[in-house]
């Protein structure tokens, strides 16, 4: 019995290493009211780079700072701003390191070139083997 | 098709393998500068977070000497690590402003009363936004900034006893 007490107890201690002990921002786990500018407001948040949990996005980090990055993209979001400003400022702040959409920067070019080099190599060796087959009928 | 492409898998293939081996080899480094270091701070009003301090803005960071601003919270244990280092930078004459992120008056007086208060005045981040508009990613974290409000050097993590000299160094030159 004094065992199912102190479990029962157990569930209502606050967590001894939370990060903080503020409640979350207001929009940190809140959507907002319309889904439209909440699906603005998620579809940048899923490609927004969490700075504690470094390889999850802020949708789905539980750490405090993203609570809060949610909350004033929200806000933000709510206030009438577009989205990629939002992101560009974040950039501007934290580098191109925070943004998980790929940019147009120079370091990226081999990235975006690959799939056609890829492709031009996948048909030139077509050709060849097309050719010797030709070839040898 | 010519002789030498037969070796052309082998090659990829082995260079691959080195670049993965490099990237499993190499320290991981997951330390996100700031890109503001070098730009003018950005412009805020934050409320006071401790009884005994007055509330900071960033008027009051472009004095016409440089300054040190530290970014910490009483919920943070190596905020109270660094604490005999900032203190050290203030008997050297840094003077030292602060902004407690996610904190609260209470929680901010315990901490300082415990471990000491090298700081002029404390702000309080509630919400971490000055925290994100400094390109700040954690706590502690202690900028330098100029006597116009430019950030000119960040230290990021605990000030530990080697960093002082540091620090003091970034200050003299930000007051040259």
């Amino acid at each position: 019995m004094r065992t199912l007490i102190a479990l029962i107890l157990m569930l209502f201690a606050a967590p001894v290493l939370a990060q903080s002990a503020l409640p979350p921002a207001p929009y940190a786990d809140r959507q907002l009211d319309d889904p439209r500018l909440e699906a603005k407001a998620r579809d940048l948040m899923m490609t927004i780079r969490c700075l504690t949990c470094q390889s999850q996005s802020i949708a789905d980090s539980n750490a405090s700072m993203a609570g809060d990055m949610r909350s004033q993209i929200r806000e933000r979001i709510a206030a009438g701003e577009d989205p990629e400003a939002i992101r560009s400022w974040l950039i501007e702040r934290y580098g191109d390191w925070v943004s998980y959409e790929p940019t147009a920067s120079p370091i990226l070019w081999p990235l975006w070139a690959a799939p056609v080099i890829l492709l031009a190599l996948g048909f030139w060796l077509m050709r060849g083997r097309i050719r010797r087959r030709k070839a040898s009928s | 098709m010519s002789r030498w492409a037969i070796w052309l898998p082998l090659g990829l293939f082995l260079a691959f393998f080195a670049l993965f081996a490099s990237g499993l080899l190499k320290p991981d480094d997951r330390v996100i500068a700031s890109k503001m270091v070098g730009k003018p701070i950005p412009a805020f009003t934050l409320p006071a977070a401790a009884s005994d301090r007055p509330a900071l803005s960033s008027a009051d960071l472009a004095t016409g000497k440089p300054r040190l601003l530290n970014i910490f919270a009483s919920w943070c244990v190596p905020c109270a690590a660094e604490a005999p280092q900032l203190m050290a930078l203030k008997q050297a004459g840094a003077e030292i402003d602060a902004v407690a992120i996610r904190d609260a008056r209470a929680d901010v007086d315990q901490f300082l009363g415990r471990w000491g208060n090298p700081y002029a005045r404390i702000g309080l981040d509630a919400r971490s936004s000055l925290q994100i508009a400094m390109g700040s990613s954690g706590v502690p974290e202690t900028f330098v900034i100029d006597g116009k409000g430019t950030i000119v050097h960040q230290h990021i993590g605990d000030i530990r006893a080697e960093d002082v000299p540091t620090i003091l160094e970034k200050l003299k030159e930000a007051g040259r």
